[in-house]
């Protein structure tokens, strides 16, 4: 972010975010995790308490369990040890617990996800009509709002392979929304993307930030952490190394690794 | 020497060189495009030459169009080579299509037909609306109705006893229940071994294992000759039934397969975006996992299909005629003995299992293409 109109927009855009994060209800609290898979451990014991209205970017190595942390918040990976509460709701192994809070947190996927099968339009309509027991009609109009939103309105009724990889992931984003989320998630949402498809998948992000979204981000695009994160995260080996605010985060790092981590992909 | 470059200009798009398109770039490329693609070429035309002027002049050109006995179809009386003698078919097409059901009754048996192509015509054209009625008329009406009116018993219809049906009546019943029977019940298989419980999994595979280790014929006599023994005294299940039930679970076995298969090719990714919308198990796998796991594989299920239509030829060995069955009893009568009675008997039936199994192959493909939303690229 060298451009000084960019990092202008990015000061006015800081200034109006860092007005909706006063209120002090906790969205996420991950309590001790403990994870393994088969025998390697994981997760180690990560806490982190994500307020209504933060927008938290984790970063680290890769196999340093960001993702698997982030899908800890809606089980989709399930831990041995530990606890997570998600706007109030503990999971557990209730199921009606877990299709609850699944119900309230959006997830967007590195790979997108959507179904290939379906429209974009039916993509955003299914949990809606399905889940939520929407009428058809209603839960199109709000699949519209949502891909108008996200600035493909015009793309409803093609089918997801047809659409650019930066087209996709902004559907899987609208799809997301059309649930009413409280709170969204993002696993490197833009890493599988072409260069020239990133900027237009940030934006909206960005745009969902500015709106007051709580969210949750694994991402290394540190041009968009400067500018949306209220906190950021660095994680390796399976635990939390450094929790900061992002203007100490990324000019006086405490810990070595962040520092090393950032020496690593700053240049 | 200039080492850089900038376009000034974009290049218009083009069409191909001529020798690449139409008939003569086809022939071209595809026919003659290298030393291999002529000789085969070359090979299948050979092979049409020494294969259809036969076969043509079998069926058609030298074939028995007219007659009323054996007599009319020997070439003594013909005086010249005899084909194909289809007043013989003409003289036992009621027996082909209807067996021994009794000839005042015959008319239920068509107007099943014709009710089972009126539910089912509108539901294999895409642009026609209703589907999921019509889907419930076909799938679930239908088979009741159609049982109602073949064997009878109600409604002032007299009773016909399974034992008199046969001919092409069998064929179809048979691979009509084994389709909207299988397919439900591997779907059901397949997901039960795919299935995290323990339990449910090791029970859907005993089950396909053991159905699949089972050749149909074993199946067909087990259930026709051995079951009745093993039944408490007086309780009798119709053995039309007990066929029918075998070729269900029989096929119901290899389905599962087929859709396990289709299964494994659905990317984890789906299960998951479809959880994270808060979709439960039952949603997931009906609106999102399963379309794409049968889309997969409907190669692999219309080849379960016509496998099946086939081998309902087996219930002749436990004395079930269908309609192959029903032509080799009409090859005993004397009235019809001639030189080319098998041979035209044969034909015939070789004709309509072709024709219907080539109709399934035809509509799968059409439908593997509508569904095609650009998987493949």
């Amino acid at each position: 972010m060298t451009n000084t109109t960019e990092a202008a927009a990015n000061s006015a855009g800081r200034a109006k975010l860092a007005m909706r994060t006063t209120a002090n209800e906790v969205a996420v609290d991950i309590m001790s995790l403990n994870k393994w898979f088969g025998i390697f451990h994981v997760l180690r014991d990560v806490s982190l308490k994500v307020m209504r209205g933060e927008r938290i970017v984790v970063c680290g190595p890769s196999g340093s369990g960001k993702s698997t942390l982030l899908r800890c918040v809606n089980r989709i990976e399930d831990w041995q040890q530990g606890r997570v509460i998600v706007d109030g709701v503990e999971l557990t192994e209730d199921l009606k617990a877990i299709d609850e809070v699944r119900r309230e947190v959006g997830m967007v996927f590195q790979q997108f996800n959507l179904f290939p099968h379906l429209s974009v339009l039916e993509n955003c309509t299914l949990a809606p009509i399905r889940v939520r027991h929407m009428p058809r009609r209603t839960a199109e109009e709000l699949a519209r709002h949502y891909l108008a939103r996200v600035r493909i309105p015009e793309q409803a009724d093609k089918y997801p392979l047809q659409l650019s990889g930066g087209q996709q992931q902004r559907v899987a984003i609208a799809r997301a929304l059309c649930m009413h989320p409280k709170i969204m998630l993002f696993d490197e949402p833009t890493s599988a993307l072409d260069p020239e498809m990133v900027k237009e998948v940030l934006d909206t992000m960005v745009g969902l930030a500015m709106d007051g979204m709580t969210m949750l981000v694994v991402s290394h695009e540190m041009g968009f952490a400067r500018q949306v994160a209220s906190r950021m995260v660095l994680m390796d080996a399976g635990q939390i190394v450094e929790i900061n605010e992002p203007k100490t985060f990324f000019e006086h790092p405490q810990h070595e690794r962040t520092r090393l981590f950032l020496s690593q992909i700053l240049h | 020497m200039d080492t850089t470059f900038v376009r000034r200009e974009l290049i218009a798009p083009l069409p191909p060189p001529l020798a690449t398109r139409g008939m003569l770039g086809f022939a071209r490329q595809r026919l003659f495009g290298s030393v291999l693609n002529t000789a085969l070429t070359l090979l299948s035309l050979l092979l049409l030459i020494v294969v259809l002027p036969p076969l043509l002049r079998f069926l058609i050109i030298d074939a028995v169009w007219d007659g009323a006995s054996r007599v009319d179809c020997l070439p003594e009386t013909q005086g010249r080579p005899v084909g194909a003698c289809w007043p013989f078919v003409a003289a036992k097409f009621r027996q082909f299509m209807y067996g021994f059901y009794p000839e005042a009754e015959q008319w239920r048996i068509n107007v099943t037909y014709a009710l089972g192509v009126i539910l089912l015509v509108p539901l294999l054209i895409p642009r026609v609306p209703y589907k999921t009625w019509n889907a419930i008329a076909f799938f679930g009406l239908f088979p009741l109705v159609a049982f109602v009116l073949l064997v009878g018993d109600v409604l002032g219809l007299p009773h016909v006893e399974t034992r008199l049906w046969g001919g092409m009546l069998v064929t179809l019943v048979i691979t009509f229940t084994g389709i909207i029977g299988s397919l439900p019940l591997g779907v059901l298989l397949a997901l039960g071994r795919a299935s995290k419980l323990p339990v449910v999994r090791m029970l859907a595979t005993i089950f396909i294992e053991f159905w699949r280790g089972v050749p149909l014929i074993t199946v067909l006599f087990f259930a026709t000759y051995m079951l009745p023994l093993f039944l408490p005294g007086n309780w009798r299940i119709d053995p039309m039934l007990r066929v029918l039930i075998g070729v269900v679970l029989f096929a119901g076995a290899y389905m599962a397969e087929v859709v396990r298969g289709g299964l494994q090719a659905v990317p984890r990714g789906q299960y998951e975006g479809a959880t994270a919308l808060g979709l439960g198990y039952w949603r997931m796998m009906g609106f999102v996992i399963m379309p794409q796991a049968l889309k997969h594989v409907i190669p692999g299920i219309v080849n379960s299909f016509i496998a099946l239509f086939k081998d309902t030829t087996l219930v002749l060995i436990v004395s079930i005629f269908d309609l192959l069955g029903q032509l080799r009893a009409s090859f005993a009568d004397p009235n019809w003995a001639t030189p080319v009675t098998l041979f035209t008997g044969f034909a015939f039936a070789g004709i309509i299992y072709l024709v219907i199994s080539f109709a399934m192959s035809r509509y799968a493909l059409y439908t593997e293409r509508r569904l095609d939303t650009g998987a493949r690229r």
